[in-house]
C-alpha cells in the first residue's frame, strides 16, 4: 500500500497541561520519554565513571601492596559516616518522590530539603577530609610530601590521584545535584507537580540516586582495602 | 478519514506559504530556536567552515610532501599540521557530519514526528559545539598541538610544548555533544514513532542513526573520562600515564581506542544508512535483504566495542591478548560485507537512474570495500607488523572515511537538497564534481597505499627521495580533489537563489520525509501521519502512479 | 521489536506508588550492608576479602537501582538500558585486563 492515511487534526485535550511540551502528543509520552531520556544520561555516567574505575584496578592488581597502605592513610569514620549520609539521602529523595506521586507539596518540598542536607552534609565531611589530607601531604603532584614507606611513596601517590579524582568528580556531581534540587525545592514549593506530573522529580531522583551508587563502590574501593601485614 | 497517495500534494502547503525557513525571521530566531531542522542548518554551516579548515590543513601537507626534503615546514609544524588536520577533520567534520546535520533535519520527518525529543538538548548540543570549536580555533592561531590526534602519552602529558590542555578540553565538551545528540536520538526513535510506524518500517537511515546514537552514547564517555585524567597528570604532574611514576602508557592507548575505534563506526554507519537510501530510490526497489541491513547496523555497533586493540598491535600488549583483538576484528567485517552484498543485490535489475547522489554512493560501495578490506590486511598482526604506522594505514583510513563516509555524506547532501532548500541544484555540474572527487580520491590515495606498502612511514615530513614519484601523484590527486570539493560549495549556493523549485517529491521517492513540502512547515506535517505501508514500497507506489516519474 | 507504544501511546504517566516499608526496608539493607562491610574488612579472609566487598557493594547497588530507582517496576527498554550499560563497562574491563593478566605468560 503506498497510501498515506490521514487521521483527522488530533483532537485537542480539553485543558492543555501548562508543562506539556508541544511535540508531544500527551503527558505520558513526555514523561516516558524524559525518564528514559535520564536513564540513557546515567548510561554514560556509569561509562565515565566506569573508565577512570577501570583504570584504579589496572593498578590495583599491579600494586596491591601500595594500594592497600594507601587506603590505612583514609580516614575510614569520615568516609563510613559519609556513606550513611549519603545512603539517608537516598531514602530521604525516593521520599520526596513518592510525595509528589501523591501531589502532598510541602511533604515534597521537605524531603527534597531533607536531601539537601544531608548531601550537603556529606559535601562538608568531604572538605574536612580534604583538608586533612592536603596538610598530610597526600595531595598528589609537586605537593606529595608523603613520605612514611619511601619504597611504596610514588605508587601511594597513584593511589591519591585516583583518590582525589574520582572523589572529586563524585563531590562535583553532588554539587550539581545540589544546585538541582533547589531548583526542584522551588518548583515543588510553586506547586508544579501532581500525579498527572512529576517527572522532573523522579529523574532527579534517578540522579541522585546514581551519585549515591557511585558512592557505594567508592567506599570499599578507596577505604577498605584490606592487605596491610604490618603490626 | 481522507486518503491520499504518495504523489496527492493535497495536504502540503500551496505556493507561498510559510515554511521552517521563512516561519520566523532574524538572527535570534536562528541561533535560539529549537527547530530540529533550523538546528540541522546551524551545524551545515559550522562543519562546512570546519571542513575547510581542515582541508587547508591536508593541503599544506601534501604541498610539503612534493619534495623528499622537509623544506616548507618544519618538522614541529608538519607535527601540529597533522595533529590539527586530525582533530578538526575527525572531532570537529566527521563525527557530526550526518548525524547532526542530515540526522538532525531528516529523523523526526522520517518517523512522523514534529521534532525530536528533546528540542532544548539539541540546541545546547550546537552550542557545546561551538564552544569547542571556538577553543579550537583559539589554540590553533596560538600555537597549536603537536601530539597527533591520538595524543599519545608520556608525550602529550610530559614532554609537548604545545596546548594539549585547551585542545583536549576542547575535545572533551565536543564529546558532549555527540552524546547529547545520541541520546536524543535513541529517545526520539523509541518514543516519537508515528502510529503504524513499527520498527521494519522505519527508513534504514533511521535504523543506522540508531545504531550510530548507541556509540555515541556509550563510547565517548569513556574518552571523556580519558582526556580528564590526560589533563590531570598535565596539570597536577602526576603519573597515571607515566613508567617514570609506575603509570603505564598502554593504558592510555586502551582507554583512548576503546572509544576512537567504535568513533570509526560513529562515522561510517550513517554513511551506510545514507546509501541505503540513496540505493532505494535511485533503483526504485526495495532494499535487497531489509533486515538484514537492519540487524547488520547493530551488529557493527556492537561488535565495534571488541576490537580496539588492534590499534596497538606494536605498542606492547601481550601476544594472547592481540591475537583475540586480530580475531574479534576479523568478525566486524562480516556485517558491513552483507551490506555491501545487499546493496549490489538491490542495484541487480534495478531501475537504475545515474543521478548526482547516485554516483556518488556507487563510488561509496566501491571505495568503501577496498577501505574495508585492506582493514583486514591490517588486522593481521603479522602483516601489521610491517605497515602499521605507515602510509598504508593513512590509506586504509582515508579510503574508509573519505572514499567513504565523505562521499556518502555528499550523496546525502545532494539527495536531500531539494527537501532541505526547496530548490534543485545544477544536475551536470555536481555530476562533474562527483567525478573529479571519484577520480582526485584515488589518484591520492591509492599511490598510498603502495608507499606504505615499501615503508614510508606515517607523520614524517621528510622521506627517502625513491618515495617522490608516489607522493608528487598523490599531491595531484588531491590538488584534483580539493576542486572537487570546491564545486559543490559554489554551486550549491548559486541554486538558493537560481536553481529550479523542487517540488515535495522530485525524485519520486517513497519515505514520510518525501510527502510534506520542500522546505516542510515548522511543525513537519500539517497532520500527523498514520502509517500503512513498507519501507521502500515502490513496487506498491509504482503500480498506483501508473510508472510515471513524478518530478 | 514489536512495542505497545506503536498505536496507542499512554495518555497520562503510569503511576506506581511504591509502599513506605519497602523503602525503610531497603535503606536499613543498605545501612546494614555498609557496616557488614566495614566489619568484614577488618578481617584477615585472604583473596576473599576484595570479591565479598565487590559483591556487597553490588548488592546495595542492585537495591536502589532496584527500589530507590523504580526499576523493579519499570519498562522492558529501561532493564535493557541499565543491563547494557553495566555489560558495555564489563567489556571494556574485559578485554582490557584480557592485556594486563596475560602479560607476564610465556609463549613456551
Amino acid at each position: 500500500m503506498s497510501d498515506i492515511t490521514l487521521t483527522g487534526p488530533a483532537p485537542e485535550p480539553h485543558a492543555h497541561h501548562p508543562f506539556l511540551q508541544h511535540h508531544f502528543e500527551d503527558l505520558g509520552q513526555q514523561h516516558e520519554a524524559s525518564t528514559l531520556g535520564m536513564w540513557m544520561f546515567l548510561a554514560t555516567e556509569i561509562l565515565f565513571f566506569g573508565g577512570v574505575l577501570c583504570a584504579y584496578w589496572v593498578y590495583r592488581i599491579m600494586y596491591p601492596e601500595a594500594w592497600a597502605l594507601a587506603a590505612e592513610q583514609q580516614n575510614k569514620l569520615y568516609g563510613g559516616i559519609n556513606t550513611i549520609v549519603l545512603i539517608i539521602s537516598s531514602l530521604t529523595m525516593a521520599l520526596a518522590v513518592r510525595n509528589a506521586q501523591l501531589g502532598k507539596r510541602k511533604a515534597t518540598v521537605g524531603m527534597l530539603f531533607a536531601t539537601l542536607i544531608f548531601g550537603s552534609t556529606f559535601l562538608a565531611i568531604k572538605s574536612i577530609e580534604y583538608w586533612q589530607h592536603f596538610h598530610e601531604g597526600l595531595f598528589p603532584g609537586t605537593h606529595f610530601t608523603w613520605n612514611e614507606v619511601p619504597a611504596l611513596a610514588p605508587k601511594v601517590q597513584l593511589f591519591m590521584t585516583f583518590y582525589w579524582s574520582m572523589t572529586g568528580l563524585h563531590a562535583l556531581h553532588m554539587v550539581i545535584g545540589a544546585g538541582l534540587l533547589i531548583w526542584m525545592m522551588m518548583r515543588s514549593w510553586r506547586g508544579d507537580f501532581g500525579p498527572e506530573y512529576y517527572g522532573p522529580v523522579e529523574i532527579m531522583g534517578l540522579y541522585w540516586h546514581f551519585v549515591d551508587i557511585v558512592w557505594i563502590f567508592l567506599f570499599p574501593f578507596l577505604y577498605l582495602i584490606h592487605g596491610v601485614h604490618h603490626g | 478519514m481522507s486518503s491520499v497517495t504518495l504523489h496527492d500534494v493535497r495536504f502540503v502547503e500551496p505556493e507561498g506559504t510559510r515554511n521552517y525557513v521563512t516561519h520566523d525571521y532574524g538572527a535570534l530566531s536562528w541561533l535560539l530556536t529549537k527547530d530540529h531542522k533550523r538546528i540541522a542548518i546551524l551545524y551545515l554551516f559550522s562543519i562546512t567552515a570546519m571542513f575547510i579548515l581542515g582541508g587547508f590543513f591536508a593541503v599544506a601537507m601534501r604541498i610539503e610532501l612534493l619534495t623528499p626534503e622537509g623544506d616548507l615546514l618544519t618538522s614541529d609544524t608538519y607535527n601540529k599540521f597533522f595533529t590539527l588536520h586530525g582533530i578538526v577533520m575527525i572531532f570537529f567534520f566527521l563525527i557530526p557530519s550526518i548525524p547532526a546535520v542530515l540526522g538532525n533535519f531528516l529523523l523526526p520527518l522520517m518517523i512522523g514526528a514534529k521534532d525530536l525529543a528533546f528540542p532544548k538538548i539539541n540546541l545546547l548540543s550546537w552550542y557545546l559545539y561551538m564552544i569547542a570549536a571556538v577553543m579550537g580555533l583559539y589554540i590553533i592561531i596560538t600555537g597549536g598541538v603537536d601530539t597527533g590526534w591520538t595524543f599519545y602519552t608520556p608525550f602529550s602529558t610530559q614532554y609537548s610544548n604545545t596546548h594539549v590542555f585547551g585542545v583536549t578540553f576542547a575535545a572533551f565538551i565536543v564529546g558532549f555533544s555527540s552524546i547529547l545528540t545520541g541520546l536524543n536520538f535513541l529517545v526520539t526513535i523509541h518514543r516519537m514513532r508515528a502510529p503504524g510506524m513499527t520498527w521494519f518500517r522505519l527508513p534504514l537511515f533511521v535504523w543506522a542513526m540508531y545504531a550510530t546514537s548507541i556509540v555515541q552514547l556509550l563510547a565517548t564517555p569513556v574518552l571523556a573520562i580519558t582526556l580528564v585524567m590526560l589533563m590531570f597528570e598535565r596539570v597536577v604532574h602526576v603519573g597515571i600515564f607515566d613508567p617514570a611514576l609506575g603509570g603505564d602508557p598502554l593504558l592510555f592507548q586502551h582507554m583512548f581506542w576503546f572509544y576512537s575505534h567504535p568513533a570509526v563506526y560513529i562515522m561510517i554507519l550513517p554513511a551506510m544508512g545514507v546509501a541505503s537510501e540513496v540505493v532505494a530510490a535511485f533503483t526504485r526497489k526495495k532494499i535487497f535483504g531489509y533486515s538484514f541491513v537492519a540487524y547488520s547496523s547493530l551488529a557493527i555497533a556492537f561488535l565495534g566495542f571488541l576490537v580496539w586493540a588492534h590499534h596497538m598491535f606494536v605498542s606492547g600488549i601481550s601476544v594472547y591478548s592481540a591475537m583475540i583483538f586480530s580475531f574479534l576484528s576479523y568478525f566486524v567485517a562480516v556485517p558491513s560485507a552483507i551490506k555491501v552484498f545487499n546493496w549490489t543485490a538491490t542495484l541487480y535489475r534495478g531501475s537504475v537512474a545515474l543521478l548526482t547522489p547516485m554516483l556518488y554512493i556507487l563510488g561509496f560501495i566501491g571505495l568503501f570495500t577496498i577501505g574495508g578490506v585492506t582493514g583486514l590486511f591490517l588486522a593481521a598482526i603479522g602483516l601489521d607488523v610491517h605497515v602499521t604506522d605507515t602510509y598504508f594505514v593513512v590509506a586504509h583510513f582515508h579510503y574508509v572515511m573519505v572514499g567513504g563516509a565523505v562521499m556518502a555524506y555528499m550523496a546525502g547532501i545532494h539527495y536531500w537538497w531539494p527537501k532541505i532548500t526547496g530548490r534543485m541544484y545544477p544536475e551536470w555540474w555536481a555530476r562533474l564534481a562527483a567525478l573529479l572527487i571519484f577520480a582526485g580520491f584515488n589518484l591520492t590515495f591509492f599511490p598510498q597505499f603502495v608507499l606504505g606498502y615499501l615503508g614510508m612511514p606515517r607523520r614524517y615530513h621528510a622521506y627517502a627521495p625513491e618515495f617522490q614519484v608516489l607522493n608528487v601523484m598523490s599531491t595531484a590527486g588531491a590538488s584534483i580533489l580539493a576542486a572537487g570539493y570546491v564545486l559543490p560549495l559554489i554551486y550549491l549556493l548559486w541554486s538558493l537563489w537560481y536553481g529550479r523549485p523542487a517540488g515535495p517529491n522530485p525524485w519520486g521517492a517513497v519515505g514520510l520525509e518525501w510527502a510534506t513540502s520542500s522546505p516542510p512547515p515548522m511543525e513537519n506535517f500539517h497532520e500527523t501521519p498514520v502509517v500503512t505501508w513498507d519501507a521502500y514500497d515502490y513496487p506498491a507506489m509504482m503500480k498506483a502512479m501508473g510508472e510515471t516519474q513524478n518530478v | 521489536m514489536a512495542d505497545e507504544h506503536d498505536y496507542a501511546p499512554a495518555h497520562a504517566p503510569h503511576i506506581h506508588v511504591t509502599p513506605m516499608w519497602i523503602y525503610i526496608a531497603v535503606f536499613l539493607a543498605l545501612a546494614a550492608g555498609t557496616l557488614l562491610t566495614w566489619w568484614v574488612s577488618t578481617i584477615d579472609l585472604g583473596w576473599m576479602n576484595t570479591p565479598i566487598a565487590l559483591l556487597i557493594a553490588t548488592i546495595k547497588a542492585v537495591l536502589v537501582i532496584l527500589f530507590f530507582m523504580h526499576v523493579i517496576h519499570s519498562t522492558r527498554l529501561t532493564w535493557v538500558v541499565v543491563i547494557a550499560s553495566f555489560l558495555w563497562l564489563g567489556v571494556l574491563f574485559v578485554l582490557t585486563f584480557a592485556d594486563y593478566l596475560t602479560r607476564l605468560w610465556q609463549i613456551y
